[in-house]
């Protein structure tokens, strides 16, 4: 499961970082979705998955048996998806802006008009 | 009682931000709390300190759940100066935009955006946790972002995508990092990780033990705009409004030398030989480009735009000789260059109302028309280049001598042939903005537009004042930074204070 995982995430990395280096807005826009997509996945895959050991611990016991699923990168996956949410949709709201006030969504042509 | 020091610098900002909120499009009274807000993080930044430096690190575990497993603030003598500069600087930038910012900006939320972008930095210096330091990058980022892009038009569309499209990354960066720590050391506690790191990779092979620093460096090292990933910088710093550029110039980058000084002196201190080695290569090629790309510029706030690049060289030098001297060098070189940069650039507003322009080509005449101008900028100006008896000085004189004596003579030549040529920039800008004749256009403008210039010179002085106190008062103050570099050198003091104390 480890090494699909591995293959999932570095392939989703390889199309974030493609797609950033395109020149249209809307696609740097999909690549940076993709990239934060993928950083969630790796944070869940370094900590290790571990299928059906609940992080609770037993009763009469004093701490958990290992292996158990640990909730503490899923509690930071939470945390960055909502942070990528937002940042996404600002992010989003900027390119129709830049559409709007330039006519374009070319990241070379974003700036041109001014300096000549 | 340390618990509230402790959440001041955070606690204010945000009351203010969500006050400014309440307040909308009543800018009278926005404008009133704002300034009342940046001065009470002035006196929080001065109770902390003074808190810091009297009884030693503070740390404190909110909601009191104990150290690695809850959320940790601490402050260390480092983190008490850069909140307390952060405010000094937050809160001469607000009296300035006070005088200076378009009401339009106002009414779509600058000053909340304002002070919340404030609650990130204070956030980032005082936190003990690397997931809750990424979590106070994005709020800051956030309020950046927003504040970049505020007011719209080409350039400043231009520049803001640039500056959101690279912060990202960075930051995506920097939480592929924090995975791949937590799921070799099992904890994100700053403390905590300093032991743990050092145990986990007994096991690990060398190369993944070397893709972990280098994984912080970049995501850090773009933050920070070091060599060769500070081309957002130059590329968005010089379009949004004057107060605004002056406080991102001031402190966030400096956010990002912050963190670096940081994880490379608790955590990552085991492969010095590799690590702070390729530190201080990177910090002799930040240098050099950024003063050269200084050079090469012919626009005010872009030449000090590239400045900033340089300097950054400064600051990472000191961490990358990694001595007590070295660091205690750093700090205060980090807090006289947020004094100095947030100056010139607010100065580089007063001079474009005067003069109508940026360009030092249609610049001219401002000694003649406005001395005391003149004079304020050649406070900053100077101690920028390192002339004594100025703060920039002592800084550097410091980092001089923290590099003879690790024997590492090549950086310290580098740093100083790349003094000579910011002073070179600097009288750039002076023999063309305040020295030479005004332009046959240009001067009419300037004696025109010279009304009402006096407000934004408050604080602007006020800035100059504290650079040359910080000169005349060098003794104590580069003591107060070498018991910083001291601390940062030993982390064993930092640790204890949040593992050994608090609420066990």
């Amino acid at each position: 499961m480890a090494v699909v995982m591995a293959f999932v995430i570095g392939g989703l990395f390889a199309a974030g970082i493609y797609m950033m280096l395109r020149r249209s807005v809307v696609k740097l826009l999909i690549g940076l979705a993709l990239l934060t997509q993928s950083v969630n996945l790796l944070i869940f895959d370094a900590a290790q998955l571990v299928r059906a050991r609940i992080p609770i611990v037993p009763e009469g016991g004093h701490s958990l048996i290992p292996p158990y699923a640990d909730p503490l990168p899923q509690a930071f996956i939470l945390t960055a998806i909502v942070i990528s949410f937002g940042v996404t949709s600002f992010a989003v709201a900027l390119a129709y802006r830049a559409l709007r006030t330039t006519g374009t969504d070319d990241l070379d042509r974003i700036g041109e008009t001014e300096r000549s | 009682m340390k618990d509230l020091l402790l959440v001041l610098p955070v606690m204010i900002p945000m009351s203010t931000g969500i006050l400014t909120l309440l307040a909308w499009r009543r800018r009278r009274l926005q404008r009133g709390l704002s300034l009342a807000g940046a001065a009470g993080l002035v006196a929080a930044g001065v109770a902390l300190f003074a808190e810091v430096s009297g009884r030693g690190i503070l740390s404190s575990q909110i909601g009191g759940w104990p150290a690695p497993f809850g959320i940790t603030f601490v402050a260390d003598l480092f983190s008490a100066v850069m909140v307390l500069v952060a405010g000094l600087v937050g809160f001469t930038v607000a009296l300035y935009s006070l005088a200076s910012i378009d009401p339009i900006l106002e009414n779509f939320g600058y000053h909340p955006l304002y002070h919340f972008l404030l609650m990130g930095v204070s956030g980032a210096f005082l936190t003990g946790d690397l997931f809750n330091l990424y979590v106070w990058f994005e709020v800051m980022l956030v309020s950046s972002f927003v504040l970049m892009a505020l007011g719209g038009g080409r350039r400043r569309t231009d520049g803001a995508v640039k500056y959101v499209t690279l912060n990202l990354l960075s930051s995506t960066l920097f939480l592929v990092a924090l995975g791949i720590l937590y799921g070799l050391a099992g904890t994100l506690n700053m403390a905590d990780l300093a032991g743990k790191f050092a145990q986990a990779s007994a096991s690990q092979p060398v190369g993944v033990l070397r893709m972990l620093p280098m994984l912080f460096l970049i995501a850090f090292g773009i933050k920070a705009a070091a060599f060769p990933l500070f081309f957002w910088l130059p590329a968005s710093y010089h379009t949004p409004p004057i107060a605004i550029s002056a406080l991102f110039a001031g402190l966030l980058t400096k956010v990002g030398v912050y963190a670096l000084i940081r994880v490379f002196s608790l955590i990552f201190v085991g492969d010095t030989a590799y690590t702070h080695t390729l530190i201080l290569v990177i910090a002799g090629l930040t240098m050099v480009t950024g003063v050269f790309g200084a050079i090469s510029q012919n626009e005010f706030r872009r030449i000090l735009s590239f400045h900033i690049v340089s300097q950054i060289g400064y600051m990472i030098m000191g961490l990358g000789l990694g001595t007590p001297l070295g660091l205690a060098a750093a700090v205060f070189y980090i807090a006289h260059h947020i004094v100095v940069k947030t100056n010139l650039f607010l100065i580089s507003g007063v001079v474009q109302r005067l003069g109508g322009t940026l360009e030092l080509g249609k610049l001219g005449g401002l000694y003649a028309a406005r001395p005391l101008l003149a004079g304020l900028f050649l406070v900053p100006a100077l101690s920028l280049a390192g002339v004594p008896p100025l703060s920039g000085f002592f800084a550097k004189l410091g980092l001089v001598q923290a590099g003879v004596a690790d024997g590492r003579y090549l950086i310290v030549a580098v740093s100083l042939a790349v003094s000579l040529l910011t002073l070179y920039s600097m009288t750039k800008i002076w023999n063309e903005a305040f020295w030479k004749k005004a332009p046959e256009a240009g001067g009419g403008a300037a004696a025109a537009a010279g009304a009402g210039i006096r407000t934004p010179l408050v604080p602007i002085a006020l800035l100059a004042v504290v650079t040359v106190l910080v000169g005349l008062a060098a003794g104590p103050v580069f003591g107060v930074a070498e018991r910083a570099g001291a601390q940062l050198a030993r982390p064993a003091g930092y640790i204890e204070a949040v593992l050994g104390g608090g609420n066990r």
